[in-house]
């Protein structure tokens, strides 16, 4: 029997025990209620409380062991920890039972210890940030020791071709030659971040103004929703369809006026990820409009202009912080955009201005260096997480940015 | 005097900038649901052909001597055209069923993928003399198209003709169920201590920024994560539900967080008053009296978390969850594929038949997930209280 399954049967065993304690304890305290004897806390509260004290301490025990054999740290005998817990329930149960009396405070002690979960619970949200801080700043520091973080940063080839012979174990004379600059590679994300933009601002912000300022109520509440729907596709559907139908169509129209493109080319997942953030941008920009006070409108339409000049010499300017928070936010959602990328762009880094050229992104390097068949220590490899680093850092400095300026912005007006 | 304003160039040339701006508006408004009707209409036509599956009446000869050599039991006009997943199958069905051995039996039996795209009038490898040959069939009725209840129930397969959804949506649902079993639970429990207990400081507001950043981050970053963390140092096993459901689960705790959030906030103080006035301690306040009417807003969350996990991609990839998977998974530690990942696999074949195919386990997927969010937003606005 495997430690794995010991440790399973006995976070079992616990709950049997734990019902039986539950009900003697439980049966323990209506008795005094039925001898009219005045009690703290309900009899379920001392239930609770001695199935709290005698649970945990060894639940806690066994978890951690778990924990330190699935890593591989320390493996406990299954023997000492049997025994352990039998130890720490058997102990538990006898405190528990001593200190329950009529005027114990069972309520209070049971509610701490549900506090101290709560909070263990919101700092879940709080390791997964360090984990992904910590996981990818590890690796990338062993890549940019054998990389250099400059040249990564700066250089203008990307080769790893053959890092990939030495992580197959076929490393040579030419081992060395392998190059990870990553110039073209930010490029490629540039580019197409860029064209999804150019699709994604204009239409999302007009859409945004036209719903805030001339739509009746009605059409507003069927239009939401289906731009709402937009939004709801998942990336994978808009990478094959902007592998299997954009891009010909692309290809087909460079083709007749004379141009020439590649079937991978940057335009298609462009414009379709600018499809996929028009929601985001509308929506964004359709809440601050709407945070602008109605007496700003209304002192500007007072004073004869029409609904148009209103919107863009009071409204929009009054509401650019927030609009500019919403490019951010757009701007790193495109950047982080992966599946589109992978499916319809290029797999070849690219330095190039012509976006009917094949070019690939960030996370198309990220994901085609880790669901190749590497080793997971091959430069390769590790070069996905020198990549999710500058990823990471671009998109929270995006964030950020863009939580200050809407704070800002709601400050002045709330 | 006002007539003279009003036939003034000047104004005229505002009035028509006015109707401009709303015209544009209008545009945009449009062009976005003109995108929308052109992806449907096109990946319901790329998709519809899938639910179809050509078949061919054929002979199929139980002998010794075919069970050494399937393709000798389909009868030769036949035999070029029917799938290999099934002239596989023709030892096991001898060896399940020993009756068979030394009869004929006229069947209907799946067309290879080349016959199915010839069939449905689409690109295909066949030669003239062959597609001659299947026209001939056609006008005796021995190749017809019937309903592809295959697509459903097969995994998949390096045969188009015989592949389908059915382990990859196996793997879909089990990593939904880790992924609402981890987030749920922490995802409430967190929503509870910001908005019912923390106090206003450093710490609580760090735990704010902190959730609002991850519901930002790129979903690949998790994807990491998920590599790093819990396959190469809590060794969970690669490609399998477990590793998708603990990477998911993290990805769609803030979304948890911030709806239950939202639904707390929603309760009027009133409530907490009157239940602390009459002696209820804090936890027996948010049990009895607030986690019961918020519990719609929680579901509404829920589902909009469950419907992002479901179609998301690209950290699933990382984990290893693109490993071709014939078979549905028994355990949470199988290797495993999920849906969007499955049409991931599928866009990438080189077959032609698999394009089909892809568009219509696209349209399972966002069938599915349209109904959950239909379901949420119907949800919300059935509970939506007016305190």
């Amino acid at each position: 029997m495997s430690l794995g399954n010991l440790i399973f049967i006995v976070l079992c065993g616990i709950v049997p025990l734990a019902y039986i304690a539950y009900i003697i304890t439980t049966r323990k305290a209506s008795m005094w209620e039925n001898q009219n004897i005045a009690i703290h806390s309900r009899p379920y509260m001392h239930g609770w409380f001695v199935v709290v004290i005698m649970g945990i301490p060894s639940m806690l025990v066994s978890i951690i062991a778990g924990l330190l054999h699935v890593t591989g740290i320390y493996s406990v005998s299954p023997f000492i920890l049997i025994a352990a817990c039998i130890v720490l329930v058997a102990s538990g149960l006898t405190v528990g039972l001593k200190k329950i009396s009529p005027d114990f405070r069972a309520r209070n002690k049971v509610e701490n210890v549900i506090k101290w979960f709560l909070v263990a619970a919101s700092l879940v949200s709080i390791m997964t940030t360090v984990g992904i801080v910590l996981s990818i700043l590890f690796e990338a520091l062993r890549f940019f020791d054998s990389v250099g973080f400059w040249n990564f940063i700066i250089g203008t080839s990307w080769n790893p071709d053959t890092a990939f012979l030495s992580g197959a174990g076929r490393g040579g004379e030419q081992a060395a030659n392998a190059e990870f600059g990553a110039v073209p590679i930010f490029a490629g994300t540039f580019m197409i971040t860029f064209i999804a933009m150019c699709v994604a601002v204009p239409i999302g912000l007009f859409s945004a103004v036209f719903l805030a300022e001339y739509a009746t109520p009605r059409f507003r509440k069927i239009m939401k929703p289906l731009l709402e729907v937009l939004a709801g596709i998942p990336t994978v559907v808009y990478g094959f369809f902007a592998a299997i139908t954009v891009s010909p169509l692309v290809v087909k129209l460079a083709g007749t006026v004379g141009l020439e493109a590649a079937y991978t080319n940057a335009l298609a997942p462009g414009m379709v990820m600018g499809i996929m953030i028009i929601p985001l941008m509308s929506s964004l920009s359709d809440d601050v409009i709407n945070a602008v006070p109605r007496s700003l409108r209304e002192g500007s339409l007072a004073l004869g202009t029409t609904v148009a000049e209103t919107t863009k010499k009071v409204v929009l300017p009054a509401a650019l912080p927030g609009i500019v928070s919403a490019f951010l936010l757009s701007v790193s959602r495109a950047i982080g955009e992966t599946m589109i990328v992978v499916m319809a762009a290029g797999l070849r880094p690219n330095l190039t201005a012509n976006p009917l050229e094949g070019m690939t992104t960030v996370t198309v390097r990220i994901v085609d260096s880790l669901t190749g068949d590497q080793s997971f220590d091959s430069l390769e490899t590790l070069s996905a997480f020198g990549l999710g680093f500058v990823l990471l850092i671009l998109t929270l400095i995006l964030n950020i940015i863009s939580t200050i300026i809407v704070r800002k912005f709601r400050e002045k007006y709330e | 005097m006002s007539s003279l304003i009003e036939s003034s160039q000047a104004n005229k040339r505002r009035y028509r900038a006015e109707k401009r701006f709303k015209f544009y508006g209008f545009v945009a408004i449009l062009l976005s649901l003109g995108f929308l009707l052109f992806f449907f209409a096109d990946i319901i036509r790329k998709g519809y052909p899938a639910f179809q599956q050509t078949e061919i009446k054929a002979e199929i000869t139980y002998s010794k001597e075919t069970v050494e050599i399937p393709p000798l039991a389909v009868n030769e006009q036949a035999r070029d055209f029917v799938s290999r997943g099934f002239l596989r199958m023709i030892p096991s069905q001898v060896e399940n069923n020993p009756d068979l051995m030394g009869n004929t039996i006229t069947k209907w039996v799946v067309a290879n993928d080349d016959v199915d795209q010839y069939v449905k009038g689409q690109p295909n490898g066949l030669s003239s003399s062959e597609k001659q040959k299947i026209d001939k069939m056609k006008k005796e009725g021995k190749i017809d198209l019937s309903f592809n209840k295959y697509f459903f129930i097969n995994g998949d397969s390096k045969m188009p003709e015989i592949s389908g959804i059915f382990s990859a949506a196996v793997g879909t649902l089990y990593v939904i169920i880790l992924t609402v079993l981890f987030s749920v639970p922490i995802g409430v429990m967190s929503a509870i201590y910001l908005e019912e207990y923390a106090p206003d400081n450093m710490f609580t507001r760090s735990i704010e920024v902190n959730i609002n950043n991850l519901a930002a981050i790129p979903s690949i970053l998790f994807g990491l994560l998920g590599l790093a963390v819990f396959i190469n140092f809590f060794g969970v096993p690669r490609s399998s539900a477990l590793a998708g459901g603990l990477t998911l689960s993290l990805m769609t705790l803030p979304v948890i967080i911030i709806s239950t959030r939202a639904s707390l906030q929603a309760v009027p103080d009133s409530i907490r008053h009157g239940a602390l006035a009459v002696g209820a301690s804090r936890w027996q306040m948010i049990w009895h009296h607030i986690l019961p009417v918020s519990v719609p807003g929680i579901l509404t969350g829920t589902i909009l978390g469950v419907a992002r996990a479901m179609g998301e991609t690209a950290p699933l990839l990382l984990v290893g969850m693109m490993a071709y998977i014939p078979e549905a998974p028994n355990s949470f530690t199988d290797a495993a594929t999920v849906l969007p990942a499955q049409i991931y696999t599928w866009a990438s074949a080189s077959q032609r038949a698999y394009v089909e195919r892809t568009a219509a386990a696209i349209l399972v997927l966002l069938v599915i997930l349209l109904t959950l969010n239909a379901a949420a937003i119907w949800l919300r606005n059935r509970n939506e209280k007016k305190w």
